[in-house]
């Protein structure tokens, strides 16, 4: 069964367990039996995992830094030219600890989308990611990254300010940032746009979240000239929590209830608060050289397994 | 009658013997002897083309080289070292048709990976150096290619050696997956600790030089060359066409135009290229003043 069908079916039982007379429990238990099993018997493709999302329900940064910080201060502009909306970063206040958070943030509404690119950010965009990380590493206060983009934003006038210079600057900087840096990835991970936020030392992503080398549109259109063979391109790319897990590249998949964060974000949340307590109570002990030297250690051995040397 | 035949006959001989000879030869000239130039579409003559250092003698467009050529252009004769020459890519996923493709592009290229990295002299100084090739998978970032950067900086950062490095890729290599994006943050951080140790790194672009590899360590040299006419970029013309609906410029992502809108020093014609470095690495070895 798929999760659309699944989705419907529970629907159906939903209904029909809604319309259960209150005192006949085992009926109502019966039916709250049958969601489980099919809940437990659905086995989502990756196809799955891109299409729910996508969905115009999931949670966007916005939503989680709004349960996750007891403050958030907005802060905006690169200091040279422009304040790209798809980077939302700012100071907030984690259990009382002051952190800098740097995110990838999609709009709501069509309107917003536009302005924010559908979560693509411009260079401008990296280069006020990196200004505040800067500013985050001077006052000794972690960052936390919220990971959320398709890719950066291919336009013309991106690449006239220079995204790659933009992105590169972010890899180079993050890599020896001597402060901790936790990064959450939320819905999509997309090529190196997303990569420029997740230079880290701990990265955690969402379980039905993606993250790959490009989306799987851009994959198929590269390797086959055909960007409508995006379904079958998943089933080859790896782009699951569970994949990703495997090869090393996350140290970690916050659970989410079935149909996604949308059908119950507090629960994601709070599995999220817990996962990023205990990672900023064991980074901000650690000593800084150490911590730098961990982080470059991480990356430098990723990809370990995918070469040999010839005799 | 039988004589009539065979006068006849004789006299067919002679005309199929004298439509063989008509037929036309096989070609005299064979086809390395003349490249015709992608640009102005001038037939050069290789001789010409080799003693020019490959590039049209017309239009000045360079050729594409391979990485081995242009190591035979750049360093001193008799001082390149190879280093890593054994590691290639092994496809832990099985990724549909890569490993064949891997084996195929090894056999027409001669070369393991799409670089090839060591260390050697250019004008007497002694550097690292790393050169991509177009040749093999459009020179894409797999791991192995990641690999071998990394270790041919940190071998820089160890011996305290300036870092050059002449990109030419496509980006990161699709059939790698995540894996060989992050390679990108992989040389990213060498690229930082190299510099840390306050060591000099001159990036040459050639064509072409766009996605993960411009976004990542090519973009990260204290100096950034190019070579005249190459594409230099990130995102892919045609996505960007299909993004904002409208066509791009000619000039658009040249190496002209990232010069124009600052995001590299300087253009050097690839005949200068050698010269040109060693200029820059003498400004980095001289101290005091003589």
């Amino acid at each position: 069964m798929n999760l659309k069908e699944a989705q419907q079916k529970i629907n159906e039982i939903k209904i029909q367990q809604m319309q259960v007379d209150e005192k006949d429990l085992d009926m109502w238990n019966d039916y709250q039996k049958q969601i489980e099993t099919i809940q437990k018997e659905t086995v989502l493709t990756p196809w799955d995992h891109v299409e729910l999302v996508r969905r115009p329900d999931r949670p966007k940064a916005q939503d989680y830094i709004d349960l996750l910080f007891d403050e958030f201060v907005e802060l905006h502009g690169d200091r040279k030219s422009l304040d790209d909306p798809a980077m939302l970063c700012g100071l907030g206040s984690f259990h009382g600890m002051p952190v800098t958070i740097l995110a990838q943030s999609k709009g709501k509404t069509v309107e917003e989308n536009l302005k924010q690119h559908f979560g693509m950010p411009q260079p401008e965009g990296y280069r006020k990611a990196l200004r505040l990380a800067k500013q985050a590493e001077k006052f000794n206060r972690p960052i936390i990254t919220f990971v959320d983009t398709p890719g950066a934003y291919p336009g013309k006038e991106a690449e006239e300010k220079g995204q790659a210079q933009a992105i590169a600057d972010c890899l180079y900087t993050f890599s020896s940032l001597k402060t901790p840096v936790v990064c959450f990835v939320l819905s999509e991970g997309g090529s190196g746009g997303a990569l420029a936020l997740s230079v880290a030392d701990k990265i955690f992503m969402l379980e039905y979240a993606v993250y790959s080398i490009l989306s799987p549109e851009g994959f198929a259109s590269i390797l086959w000239k055909d960007g409508s063979r995006a379904k079958e391109a998943c089933d080859v790319m790896k782009l699951t929590s569970k994949d990703l897990l495997e090869k090393k590249v996350i140290d970690g998949i916050v659970s989410e209830p079935f149909g996604g964060a949308a059908s119950n974000l507090q629960s994601v949340v709070e599995r999220m608060d817990v996962m990023l307590r205990d990672a900023l109570q064991d980074l901000t002990q650690m000593k800084i050289s150490t911590l730098v030297e961990r982080r470059y250690e991480k990356f430098r051995h990723l990809g370990d397994g995918s070469w040999k040397m010839l005799r | 009658m039988d004589s009539l035949f065979k006068e006849r006959k004789s006299r067919l001989d002679i005309f199929h013997q004298w439509r063989k000879k008509a037929k036309p030869k096989s070609k005299e000239i064979p086809d390395h002897v003349f490249m015709s130039c992608t640009h102005c579409h001038t037939s050069v003559a290789m001789m010409d083309l080799v003693s020019n250092h490959y590039v049209c003698p017309k239009c000045h467009h360079p050729f594409k080289i391979s990485a081995r050529e242009r190591i035979r252009q750049l360093i001193d004769e008799n001082t390149f070292k190879e280093t890593n020459a054994k590691m290639i890519s092994i496809d832990p996923d099985d990724f549909p048709g890569y490993k064949e493709k891997l084996e195929r592009l090894q056999k027409q290229t001669g070369m393991n990976e799409a670089i090839i990295t060591g260390t050697g002299k250019i004008g007497g100084f002694s550097c690292v150096i790393g050169v991509m090739d177009s040749n093999f998978f459009m020179g894409s970032m797999s791991a192995a290619v990641g690999e071998k950067i990394t270790r041919a900086i940190e071998l820089a950062t160890k011996k305290k050696l300036p870092l050059i490095l002449c990109c030419t890729s496509g980006g990161a290599r699709m059939q790698e997956g995540i894996l060989s994006l992050v390679q990108m943050a992989k040389t990213s951080a060498a690229m930082k600790k190299h510099s840390e140790m306050g060591l000099l790194s001159i990036i040459v672009l050639t064509h072409p030089t766009t996605g993960g590899v411009s976004a990542s360590f090519a973009m990260l040299g204290d100096i950034i060359l190019s070579e005249p006419y190459a594409l230099v970029g990130f995102a892919g013309k045609r996505v960007i066409e299909d993004t904002i609906h409208e066509k791009l410029p000619d000039n658009f992502q040249t190496a002209e135009f990232v010069l124009e809108k600052g995001f590299i020093d300087r253009i050097v014609p690839r005949e200068k290229m050698k010269e040109e470095l060693e200029r820059l690495l003498s400004f980095h070895c001289k101290r005091s003043i003589s």
